[in-house]
Order: C-alpha cells, then sequence, then structure tokens
C-alpha cells in the first residue's frame, strides 16, 4: 500500500517535471523567437538604414587639392609656381606630448630654432584638427632616417605636399604678393562666401597681392576621391576618384625685366614707381621698395622674422605704390593748367608778375614761391617748365576750390583706380564737403592755395599719378590699370582677356592738350627742371618734376629717433611719358626723403625709360652718394 | 585486428551521445568558419582554436565517463570549496581593471566565479536529490540561501553579469526541481518591485550600460560604441549577408572584440538573416538534445543538474546575442562554442560530458 502511493507519487513528480521542462522548452522557443523577430527588424525593415551607416563607416571623402594656378609676366617668366616636396608633419591629436616628440625628432632630423617658433605660432592659428608642419623640403636622407624610427613617433607623418614658390625672392614682391597657411579669419571669410567646401584639404590661401587678388582664379576647383577606411582612418583602397581642377594661370601685363631694371634703378632707395602702358591701362611695371621674400611667408613665417619686417624702419612690408600717401607737389601742375584752359580760366598768353610771394586780398600773409624774389614775368608754358608756385596760387584763388575739386575728379583723384590688387589707399582730392566730414571744420581760402601746388591737403597715390599721367599722355582716354591681361584656363589653355577696354574718355580741347604737352616736354628741355636728367635722350619726353613737403609719412609709425632728420627730408616726385608724340610708357615715380624731385627722381625715371624704349641696361645707382646728395635748394618743381 | 580497433572504438565512444556530438559539432564547425574571417585569415587563432577544442573534448570525454553517482559525491565539496575561494576573493583577491575578481594562489590565479558555474546547480541538485521523498517548502528557502550566498558575493566584486547567469543556473534548478508556480510567481513580483533598489546599488558603470542600450547614441565614441557597431553589423546584413570574409564592419575593424564577445556580429553581418536562423536551429538542436536527455534521466540529481545545464546554455547563448543585437546591455559573456576563448569552452564541454554520461550511464544500467 506504501509503496504504491510512492510510486504514484513518483509518476506525479515525473510527469510534473516533464511539464517544467516542457516549460522551459516553451521558453528557449518564445526568447528565441525574439531573438529572430529582433534580427528581422534589424536585416530586413532597418536593412538599408544600418547599411547606409556601414558604408558611411567605410567610405570616407578624401578632398584632393588642386594645382594652385601659376603668376607669368607678359613674355611667359615665371613670378609663382609649385613644386613638389616632402615635409614632416604632426598630427597634435595623436602625437601626446608636442614637446617631448619634437625634441625626439630633432635626435633625427635637423629642426632649427625657428621652425619650433613657427610650429608653435601654427598649432595656435590651426583650424580644428589637422597635422601641422614642423619641418618642411625634407633631404632624401631625412626621409630615410626617419621611415628607420617611425614606429618612436604616432602621430608624425611625412607626406608630399604641393608648395608654391616665387622664384625671383623680393622681385615684384609687393605686386605677387604671397600665399600661408589658412587660419581662422580666412576659414570665416571663405564660409561667409559660401566657399569653404572648396577649401575641404587646402592648406593655403592668398594673403596679399596678386595671390590675394585673384585667389578664385588660382585656387581651382578641389578634387573628391572616395577611399575605403578602417576604424584608424587608415585609407585602404581608392573607390572612386573625381580629378581636382587646376587653378587658372595669370598673365601679366607687367614685364618682368622692365620690373627688375626699375627695382635696380632704385639702388637700395626707397620709394615707389609704377609705369603704364597708356594705349591700354596695363600695368608694365609696379614697384614698391624695398620688397621682402614672398618665399618667407609660405608655411608660416617664424614670429621673429615676422617682427623684424614689422619694425623695420624703411617698412618693406608697405606697398608703397598702392597704399603709400603722398602730396603729389608740383606734379599737380598739369592738371591745374589743364583745369585753367578748360575752365576758360586762363588762357595760354596771359602772364602774371611774379614776386616771389602771392597774398590774399586783406591779408599779409605770404604764400612764396620756391625761388625767393621770383621769376617775374611768367605765362602757362613757363609756369610748367620752370615750376612756378606763385602762378598757381593766384590761378587757385580764381578758380575756388570746388572747380578745382570737381575737376580733379576727372583724372581719378581722391578714388580708387580699381587697379585688381586689392588694399587700394583712396588719396584724397580735397574739398569743402570733404574737410567738413574728416575735421568738422570750415574750408578756408588758404586751403585752397596750397592745393595748387600739390601741397595743404592734397594727397595720391603713386598709382594715381602715374593714372593720371597715363590720361594726360593718351589725351583723355582712361583705362582702368590693370596687372593681368588675361587668365589662362587651365583646362582649355584658352586665354580669356581682362580689362582692356576704356572707362570713358575725356572731351577736352584738342588745343588744350597740345598747350600742357608742349610745355611738358620742354620740362626736359634746356632751361626746364627736367633738363639735366634728360639731356642728350633718344626720343622726346613729357614730363613734371615735384618736390613734396613732408612731416612724416602718412602712417603714423614711429622714426628711429636717429633717422629723424633724414626722414624728414622732401620727398623726390617726377612723372613723365614717352615717346611724347605717340607715348609707350607713362610713369610716376617717388623717392622718399631724397630731396627735389628734378634732382634726384628725374633721373630714375630716365634710366627706366631707356632701358624700355631702348633697352639701355640701367647703371648701378651709388646709393650712398644718392642717399646723402644735398638736397636743400634745389627747386621745388 | 581489425576486430580489436572495432572494439576500442566502441570502448572509447561508449558514453558519448551521438546526436548531440553531431549538433555540437555544427556549431563548432561554424565557429571555426566565423574565427576565420574575424581574426582577418589568421591561422595562429585557428590553431589555438583546435588545440583548446582537443583539450575540450578530452575534458568530455573524462566527463562522460565518470558515472554520474559518483560526481553527485564530488557536488557539495567542489560547491564549499567554491565558497571559500570567494571569500578569500573578497578579502585577498586582486582588483583587475576595477573589479575585485581573481585570487593569486601564488602557483595560479583563477577566477573562483568561473568555478562556482559549475558547482552551484551540482550542489543544489544534489540537495534536492537527497531530500527528495519529503520536499518542503522549507528546503526549497535552505536551496535558496545556497545560491544566494555565492551569488550575492559575486555580484559584490562586481561581476553583475556573471552573478546574473549564476543566479538563472541556480532557478533553474528551483524550477526543474518543482518550486510551487505560487512561489514562482510571488518571487518574480517581488523581483519587480526590487528592481529600483537593485539600481541604487549597481555601480556607475553597469547603470551607464544599461542606459546605453536605451540609448546607445548618447556616447557613440565611448560606452555605445560596441552597441552601435554590432548593430550596424548585424543590419547591414540583410537577408543573406555580405559573404563570408567580406563584412566591412569586420575587416575594416569597426567591429570591437569581433573574435571573443562580439564574434556574433561577424557572423551575422557575412551570413544575414538567413544564417542567424541557422545558427539559432543549431542551437535548439544541442538545447533540444540536452532536454531530451533530461526527460529520461535516471534520478533527480541527474535530472536537475541536466535540464540546468542545457538551460545555461541556453541562456548564454540567448544573452550573448541579445547584447549584440542591441536589445541585452553589453555583459561579458561570450558566445559558447563560437567565441574564441579557452576557458568558457572546456567549461562548455565539461557540461556536455556530464550531459552525455547521464544519457549513456541510463542505457548501461538497462542493457
Amino acid at each position: 500500500m506504501a509503496q504504491y502511493i510512492e510510486l504514484r507519487n513518483l509518476e506525479g513528480e515525473m510527469s510534473e517535471f516533464r511539464r517544467r521542462v516542457a516549460v522551459a522548452g516553451v521558453f528557449v522557443l518564445v526568447l528565441f523567437a525574439v531573438l529572430l523577430g529582433r534580427f528581422f527588424w534589424l536585416q530586413v525593415v532597418q536593412h538599408d538604414y544600418y547599411l547606409t551607416q556601414a558604408e558611411a563607416n567605410r567610405i570616407s571623402l578624401v578632398p584632393v587639392v588642386p594645382n594652385r594656378g601659376l603668376i607669368l609676366d607678359r613674355h611667359g617668366a615665371v613670378l609663382a609656381h609649385n613644386y613638389t616636396a616632402y615635409t614632416l608633419e604632426i598630427d597634435p591629436a595623436r602625437a601626446g606630448d608636442l614637446e617631448a616628440t619634437i625634441d625626439a625628432l630633432a635626435g633625427i632630423i635637423e629642426i632649427a630654432p625657428r621652425d619650433r617658433r613657427r610650429f608653435k605660432r601654427l598649432l595656435d592659428e590651426s583650424r580644428q584638427l589637422s597635422a601641422i608642419p614642423i619641418r618642411t623640403r625634407l633631404s632624401d636622407e631625412e626621409i630615410a632616417r626617419f621611415a628607420a624610427n617611425r614606429f618612436r613617433f604616432p602621430g608624425v607623418e611625412i607626406n608630399a605636399r604641393l608648395f608654391r614658390r616665387y622664384p625671383n625672392g623680393t622681385l615684384a614682391s609687393h605686386v605677387v604678393g604671397y600665399i600661408g597657411r589658412i587660419n581662422k579669419k580666412d576659414v570665416e571669410r571663405l564660409e561667409e562666401d559660401g566657399l569653404i567646401a572648396n577649401y575641404r584639404g587646402s592648406e593655403h590661401i592668398g594673403k596679399t597681392g596678386l595671390e590675394q587678388t585673384y585667389e578664385r582664379e588660382l585656387h581651382g576647383i578641389t578634387g573628391m576621391a572616395q577611399v575605403e577606411v578602417d576604424s584608424g582612418g587608415r585609407a585602404i583602397r581608392t573607390l572612386s576618384r573625381t580629378p581636382p581642377v587646376s587653378g587658372n594661370n595669370l598673365r601679366l601685363h607687367l614685364d618682368l625685366r622692365l620690373q627688375q631694371a626699375a627695382e635696380q634703378a632704385f639702388g637700395g632707395r626707397r620709394g615707389a614707381l609704377v609705369t603704364i602702358e597708356p594705349s591700354t591701362g596695363g600695368v608694365l611695371a609696379f614697384v614698391s621698395m624695398p620688397g621682402f621674400d614672398p618665399n618667407l611667408f609660405i608655411d608660416g613665417i617664424d614670429p621673429q622674422t615676422w617682427s623684424e619686417l614689422n619694425t623695420h624702419p624703411d617698412r618693406p612690408m608697405v606697398n608703397r605704390a598702392l597704399h603709400g600717401q603722398y602730396p603729389p607737389g608740383s606734379t599737380y601742375k598739369p592738371f591745374m593748367a589743364l583745369a585753367a584752359l578748360e575752365l576758360g580760366r586762363r588762357t595760354p598768353q596771359y602772364s602774371i608778375n611774379d614776386p616771389g610771394f602771392f597774398m590774399l586780398p586783406g591779408s599779409s600773409h605770404q604764400y612764396r614761391d620756391w625761388k625767393p624774389g621770383g621769376h617775374g614775368s611768367v605765362n602757362m608754358h613757363q609756369s610748367i617748365v620752370i615750376s612756378c608756385d606763385t602762378y598757381y596760387y593766384q590761378l587757385a584763388f580764381e578758380m575756388g576750390i570746388d572747380a578745382i575739386a570737381g575737376f580733379m575728379r576727372h583724372f581719378g583723384f581722391g578714388a580708387r583706380t580699381g587697379i585688381d590688387l586689392a588694399g587700394e589707399a583712396i588719396g584724397i582730392n580735397p574739398s569743402p564737403e570733404w574737410k567738413q566730414r574728416r575735421f568738422r571744420q570750415k574750408w578756408f581760402t588758404g586751403d585752397t592755395i596750397s592745393v595748387s601746388i600739390g601741397q595743404g591737403y592734397n594727397i595720391t597715390t603713386l598709382l594715381q599719378l602715374a593714372n593720371a599721367t597715363a590720361i594726360v599722355a593718351n589725351r583723355g582716354t582712361v583705362y582702368r590699370p590693370h596687372l593681368v591681361n588675361s587668365i589662362q584656363d587651365a583646362t582649355t589653355q584658352a586665354h580669356r582677356p581682362v580689362l582692356a577696354e576704356a572707362v570713358r574718355r575725356l572731351d577736352f580741347r584738342s588745343q588744350n592738350w597740345d598747350i600742357v604737352h608742349r610745355a611738358m616736354v620742354d620740362v626736359n628741355m634746356p632751361g626746364g627742371t627736367g633738363h639735366r636728367a634728360f639731356a642728350g635722350a633718344a626720343y622726346t619726353v613729357g614730363g613734371k618734376t615735384g618736390t613734396s613737403q613732408v612731416i612724416a609719412i602718412r602712417q603714423g609709425q614711429k622714426y628711429d629717433a636717429s633717422k629723424i632728420d633724414e626722414r624728414h627730408r622732401d620727398h623726390a616726385l617726377y612723372v613723365a611719358y614717352a615717346p611724347a608724340d605717340e607715348p609707350r610708357i607713362a610713369l610716376a615715380v617717388l623717392l622718399e626723403n631724397a630731396g627735389g624731385g628734378g634732382a634726384n627722381a628725374a633721373p630714375l625715371a630716365r634710366s627706366v625709360i631707356d632701358f624700355y624704349l631702348l633697352g639701355t641696361p640701367v647703371r648701378p645707382v651709388d646709393a650712398e652718394a644718392a642717399a646723402t646728395a644735398p638736397a636743400r635748394h634745389a627747386p621745388r618743381g | 585486428m581489425l576486430r580489436a580497433v572495432e572494439t576500442l572504438w566502441r570502448r572509447a565512444t561508449a558514453h558519448i551521445d551521438g546526436p548531440l556530438m553531431a549538433a555540437v559539432m555544427l556549431l563548432v564547425v561554424a565557429g571555426m568558419v566565423t574565427l576565420y574571417s574575424a581574426s582577418n585569415q589568421s591561422f595562429d587563432r585557428m590553431e589555438n582554436k583546435l588545440f583548446n577544442l582537443g583539450v575540450a573534448f578530452a575534458v568530455m570525454w573524462i566527463a562522460a565517463n565518470i558515472p554520474i553517482a559518483q560526481l553527485m559525491r564530488l557536488a557539495m565539496p567542489a560547491y564549499l570549496a567554491a565558497l571559500v575561494l570567494l571569500v578569500a576573493v573578497a578579502l585577498f583577491g586582486d582588483v583587475r581593471n576595477g573589479a575585485r575578481r581573481w585570487l593569486d594562489l601564488g602557483f595560479i590565479s583563477l577566477q573562483p566565479s568561473e568555478l562556482m558555474k559549475l558547482a552551484l546547480p551540482l550542489a543544489l541538485a544534489w540537495y534536492f536529490d537527497r531530500y527528495e521523498s519529503s520536499l518542503r517548502l522549507r528546503n526549497y528557502a535552505i536551496a535558496a540561501l545556497l545560491f544566494i550566498l555565492p551569488v550575492a558575493l559575486i555580484a559584490r566584486q562586481p561581476d553583475l553579469g556573471t552573478a546574473l547567469l549564476i543566479a538563472a543556473s541556480g532557478c533553474y534548478v528551483l524550477f526543474l526541481a518543482g518550486l510551487p508556480w505560487k512561489v514562482i510567481f510571488a518571487l518574480a513580483g517581488l523581483g519587480v518591485a526590487a528592481l529600483p533598489l537593485l539600481w541604487s546599488v549597481m555601480h556607475d558603470y553597469q547603470r551607464t550600460r544599461v542606459m546605453i542600450l536605451l540609448d546607445p547614441a548618447q556616447d557613440p565614441l565611448g560606452a555605445g560604441y560596441h552597441t552601435i557597431q554590432s548593430t550596424i553589423a548585424v543590419g547591414s546584413g540583410g537577408w543573406f549577408g555580405k559573404g563570408w570574409l567580406q563584412g566591412t564592419q569586420t575587416h575594416l575593424d569597426f567591429l570591437p572584440e569581433r573574435t571573443t564577445d562580439f564574434i556574433f556580429a561577424v557572423y551575422s553581418e557575412e551570413f544575414g538573416l538567413f544564417g542567424n536562423a541557422l545558427l539559432l536551429l543549431m542551437f535548439l538542436l544541442v538545447i533540444g538534445r540536452g532536454l531530451v536527455i533530461t526527460l529520461n534521466a535516471p534520478t533527480l540529481f541527474a535530472r536537475l543538474v541536466g535540464g540546468s545545464i542545457a538551460m545555461t546554455f541556453f541562456t548564454y547563448a540567448f544573452v550573448n546575442m541579445g547584447m549584440v543585437a542591441g536589445i541585452l546591455p553589453v555583459v561579458g559573456v561570450p558566445l559558447p562554442l563560437i567565441s574564441y576563448g579557452g576557458t568558457a569552452l572546456v567549461s562548455v564541454f565539461f557540461g556536455f560530458g556530464l550531459l552525455m554520461s547521464i544519457s549513456t550511464n541510463r542505457k548501461l544500467n538497462r542493457s
């Protein structure tokens, strides 16, 4: 009996156990079904999403940087080109302790203190987290040495990069400008202009000069490569590639040989020169002395060199031709004469008697001529040839400032010429409205008197002066001065011309041009202020000397105290065009603190014109003698 | 001669359960194929795994040849030894990766929790077998104590994953031993109610893992990286997968721990939903065969041990695949028979050895 119960009990237990195993089996099936459901959800329903994610993981778009366009002069001489070189770069995100890494690198590759300083500066300025070069232009041996030690340097890599090179160094440096590494400000500007996408992968951007102005043409279109990468970002293979489009080449109007001759003619003196082809407005030479070596800037200039360039008393970084503003002095007189003729204020025959000064009615203040005692009887022709001040004092008094300012606008004074070079200064074409705006002061008649001889509030750039001279030379056709003649398409090699057409014409009476032209030619004849410089010239040349009084050049900088005397000397100016009957060249030249224009600037203009028209080589200038030449009693005009 | 070989073969395979062996071999082959891909065609790993398999087969063969009654005698001593070691860990253990899990015995350093994985179900089964004829609620309470002690010790290490898995193996024994349904439901209710309490005693990294499960995108490169990359791998596999050796997530190094805990993502990426279903089927064959052996086991001890082994095997597989598919938090659980790793392989095969011992001893008893 007892046994029976126990057996039944055992049976019951067994069947309960079987039930429980069955429940466990169902449990297993249900949970596996849940898994299967989840797999179905991920692999079928959401498949597209996850496939995209996997592709995004594995495929990375790598920008392919285009070749930057070349800059060539009118004959094809190279001003800027590219070459490939190897750089040693550090990725700050992966390298860990940067100081220690650089110290260790210095053990196998030469790293100069200036490399370190530059690296530090680039690190501060760099956008996002990109590799920063510590050394550029590695030699084959250095590459081999690094390769052997590579395992010691995580985050340090050797990369082949395109570099910009300016083969002529300082020559034409203010025209070409330079490129530099893209900094945060550049990024902001590119973002504003919506160009940032095209700069993925680009390290450099034009910072000054043509490199800056024509950045859009020169940069080219960035290509893209679809690259398969692993989780560490290393490229495994290239899947597809959209090739980059190289930047366009710039073909300049500039003649590099003339540029070189002109720079040589400065002989180390400070100043500026702009020469323009009157028939086109093309710039033949564009000089600002001293220059600088643009190659220093390409991969970030080291801070010490930078501050040396910026604090140097000669200010090599200032583009004097474009940005420097100087009183035009007596070079202003031909324009005044034209104004008088055109506005009917003077006939060519009208003469004044110059006692050596001019006084306003009811005033005892004497506006003095540069020649004590005066020139005696002076008509318009003579007023230009001998540069008589009193003639213009009186003329200006009669014309009034409004008429003068209105007329001078025709020649582009007080306005940008619109040259294809960024950073052009505007100059001042003084007028009562201008004075009211600028100083909140009334215009005095005395102000007008100073303006008439290119002093007082009168300020121009050398570019404006050269441009105005070119307008006189071609009898009133106004071009926009331009450095670039044509842009050569990188793919089709076709040339696209830039700015060849006249902007406007000044409809002045032909005899008025003749009167002024004759006077300007006689400036360089016996008895004229430019005669000494142009004696024996094989061509006729129209010109005008000028001497502009200085307190300091108008940029507010402090001068080295020991040089203060020299820096307060007058600037020597000269404007010219030649050959006079069919001008092929117009120019304006200024020598800072050199004294009288006839004695100092005119000879420089002569050697430049000689070179351009006759091919005469420039004689080396004795810079020491030129700089210390006495300037006291030279004629102003 | 031939006859002698035949006899030797019969002797050697006398305790090997054919169907279980066949199902296990299917998974082993699937594992080798996947490992080859996951290790980027590394034969080193393959050789290593083959060696581990050799050891594991030996252990299985030995376990299969131990009569289950003899094993029963070892159950309680093994459990007590493991418990003592766990206490020792809590007192003098080494801290590695922020958790006190390892015990350095001078000549060997071991994780007593691994030992407990096997010892706990054996001990519980032994206890129920002993009180088989007079089971009261009191017995369940004592049994519960037997498993709460080691689970609590392991949870404190902290190793919540292992603790929960060991708790699960204990629960399977309690369940199969006939714990009344009323109690089961009551405990389940209590468990749900205790969840907030569990949350409050959890470590920060454990909470993070749970949070990451709910929203992996909140830390895509940190704690969420594993889950995100493994779900991408699984999801991008599609119906039939990208093909063997063709998984981009795998071969471009996006999948972390792809030969060990996340090897299922490799398999899933390359073989797709179809392959996954096949793999689930293979696991079902092993589990099913285990449960069938359990049903036919001669003693209560054998039934409980067998059932617990089969269900624990299932639990590991489910937790691992659930983790890879992003429905369970990331816990360090390998996919049995597929993942690379010697210890886990040996202990799984030891379990199969016990199942085979249960299965074949019954037959031998009968004959």
